[in-house]
């Protein structure tokens, strides 16, 4: 599990974006979204990590939080030894190449007017001093990379395919040679058989240039398939975060549960057979969480305890991070007493 | 070639183009098949693959121009909706067949009530009187398992969330209990666990009001949980068409076969790296004279490129009703590619 034990790239640390809702005649703060409240993880460099959750959960706004796309409310985000969220506007500007996002709609993404030259070489136009002949070298090589003919050099986006559109995004996302990725649904607009085109492509730059990414998803299957660890998250806060193998054959939070008893598999004779978990209702506003714990509404195996207390994220098995009232403090200090010598045991809480 | 008698549906050579300035696109291209009562019939492909367009030339729910239905029959319990005038087929549309569209958020109208929508066709085509229409309007929000029904009538799509605008969509579908509904894509816009809430209250509804249904959808996984049977679009025509175990369990087209391959599993062992159907689907600019797949098949071989394969039978029944696949690797005088 902990193979060769690889540092942490980046450290998020009590991660908060709340959005002020204002109201009335003269705009007075009544309320806050909180899209991320409160989370906390790890990603070890040259890894993955998935982040999981139905639409409105945070997780995009965890992604751009992390990279200062927005101004975050409070926490830390060290990425490669910076607290990237307290940096001032130059540093911040000069970290930049190392943090890079691919954004799931190419067709959004990109600048219709743009060639795929302009759009793939303008971060070198912002970064570098390199004369034009050296950018469009670079450009080159980047479209090697990503698998797009050189010949498409001066097309416009329109005359791409999805497919190749997003490979447009990752050529720019990766012209400055960026350490971190954070991938926001790149391959949801895509057909199912181009998904498996770009997966792979992700992959090997992965294995070729040591990147480290953080892949945001909803599909489940794609993210065991390319993660090593995974954070499950509900309503703006991680409810499980476990290595990808354990949380796939044994997910512990009810909520991770039921997630995964609702992926369909392409398998008839399986879909028969099993016991699914529907759950009720819809996911509460952020705006206006539960008292206690965010699942408590939906959940069916809710307790008292859940309605008035917030669980905070705790180690429950080696390695695995479950924020739930079923793994109490007692199951907790007797694994972690099985000094598994891991640094995974950040506990961003302490309330 | 299919039993008239037995089926409420039953579409023979339908074949639609779009005239663009850029030429004629052939979106749809001779597609045949039946329905049963009762039955849930799964349509799976890509986008582009022709199975939207193929459900709305059935209630010629296309604008023409551009779009043209150049041939075929759409038989409806034995009449021709093809042939129908508009009059008569305002008749059918909402009433003996429901549609459910994918997006909730864009089909219902934002400026009237949930309770208006749901009672138009139940006035309109039930010639119920309001009070009737509401007193059904309110079962049928129960059916669908909206709570506090007669509260829920009086507001509007945007007091909604997704999934229960799609219940809502659901519940004027089948209003006027029509005999056929057609779902195009109706759980793509929605979160997993909302998705099996919506699969689980049709897998209800169904066993309940046994109307037949047509599910269309890109993810295999939908389909292999709720289907009857299944057919397989590739540019604009039907390449596979086979009971769902079948289906799942020895696909024959190669596009099916890779298809079931890109997809990562949720159980069993991780795959170290995913299948990739190269290149692109097809641009259908003309009439296709040879195979749509043949430029991404590891199959592919000379006649592929000469001829655009029939559907063949490979089992003992007649085509579209047992195991069928339009691949002229299934021909009868075949050669097993040396690597196969």
């Amino acid at each position: 599990m902990l193979d060769a034990a690889p540092a942490p790239l980046v450290q998020v640390q009590d991660l908060k974006m709340h959005f002020p809702i204002y109201t009335g005649l003269f705009r007075k703060h009544t309320g806050d979204v909180k899209a991320v409240d409160g989370v906390s993880f790890d990603i070890m460099a040259g890894q993955t990590l998935g982040l999981v959750g139905e639409s409105g959960c945070g997780k995009s706004t965890v992604g751009r939080a992390i990279l200062r796309l927005y101004e975050p409310t409070a926490g830390r985000v060290v990425i490669d030894g910076d607290d990237v969220a307290k940096l001032a506007p130059e540093p911040l500007r000069r970290k930049r190449p190392t943090m890079q996002m691919v954004f799931q709609d190419p067709q959004a993404s990109l600048n219709p007017r743009m060639t795929l030259a302009e759009i793939v070489s303008e971060p070198l136009d912002e970064h570098t001093s390199w004369t034009r002949d050296q950018k469009l070298e670079r450009v080159y090589e980047l479209m090697d990379q990503v698998g797009l003919n050189r010949r498409f050099v001066n097309r416009f986006p329109h005359e791409f395919s999805g497919g190749q559109r997003q490979r447009i995004g990752i050529a720019r996302a990766l012209a400055l040679k960026p350490r971190f990725i954070v991938c926001d649904e790149p391959i949801a607009a895509l057909d199912v058989s181009i998904q498996a085109q770009v997966v792979n492509l992700l992959e090997d730059l992965q294995e070729k240039l040591g990147l480290t990414y953080l892949f945001i998803s909803h599909d489940l299957s794609m993210v065991r398939h390319l993660a090593q660890r995974v954070a499950v998250m509900y309503l703006g806060r991680i409810a499980e975060l476990s290595p990808s193998k354990d949380l796939y054959r044994r997910p512990l939070h009810p909520y991770a549960e039921a997630l995964l008893s609702a992926v369909n598999e392409p398998d008839p004779e399986l879909a028969s057979r099993r016991n699914r978990i529907i759950l009720k209702g819809d996911v509460p506003s952020p705006a206006n969480p539960p008292k206690g714990c965010n699942f408590c509404t939906r959940c069916p195996k809710v307790m008292d305890i859940c309605r008035s207390i917030k669980p905070d994220l705790i180690e429950a098995e080696p390695g695995r991070l479950v924020a739930c009232h079923l793994y109490g403090t007692t199951t907790a200090a007797g694994s972690t007493g099985a000094s598994e010598a891991n640094e995974r045991n950040q506990q961003g809480e302490t309330r | 070639m299919a039993e008239p008698a037995a089926s409420v549906l039953d579409v023979r050579d339908l074949k639609t183009v779009f005239r663009t300035r850029g030429g004629e696109i052939h979106a749809v291209n001779d597609v045949n098949f039946h329905l049963k009562p009762g039955e849930l019939l799964g349509v799976v492909g890509e986008s582009g693959s022709g199975k939207s367009v193929t459900m709305m030339s059935l209630l010629r729910l296309l604008p023409a121009p551009p779009a043209e239905i150049r041939s075929g029959k759409v038989l409806l319990n034995g009449k021709d909706l093809l042939a129908m005038s508009d009059e008569e087929l305002r008749t059918v549309r909402g009433a003996k067949i429901g549609f459910v569209f994918q997006d909730p958020m864009t089909s219902l109208n934002p400026v009237f009530t949930l309770g208006n929508q749901i009672m138009e066709p139940l006035i309109k085509h039930l010639k119920m009187s309001k009070v009737q229409a509401e007193a059904r309007a309110v079962e049928l929000l129960e059916l669908v398992g909206i709570p506090d029904a007669r509260r829920r009538l009086y507001q509007y799509p945007h007091q909604f969330s997704g999934g229960m605008r799609q219940r809502v969509m659901i519940a004027i579908a089948l209003a006027c209990d029509p005999d056929v509904l057609i779902a195009d894509e109706p759980t793509t816009a929605l979160d997993v666990t909302i998705q099996a809430q919506i699969l689980e209250l049709v897998k209800e509804l169904r066993r309940k009001l046994g109307m037949a249904i047509i599910w269309i959808t890109h993810d295999l996984g939908v389909i292999a949980g709720i289907a009857d049977r299944v057919m397989v679009m590739y540019g604009g025509q039907i390449v596979e068409h086979a009971p769902v175990r079948e289906l799942f369990a020895n696909p024959q087209h190669p596009y099916t076969r890779a298809l079931l391959q890109t997809i990562p599993r949720i159980t069993g062992p991780r795959d170290t790296r995913l299948k990739v159907i190269e290149g692109q689907p097809p641009i259908l600019n003309a009439p296709l004279t040879a195979c749509p797949f043949r430029a991404r098949c590891e199959y592919r071989f000379d006649t592929c490129d000469a001829v655009n394969p029939a559907r063949r039978a490979i089992d003992a029944q007649p085509i579209g009703q047992g195991h069928d696949v339009a691949c002229h690797w299934h021909a009868p005088a075949r050669q097993e590619p040396a690597h196969a």
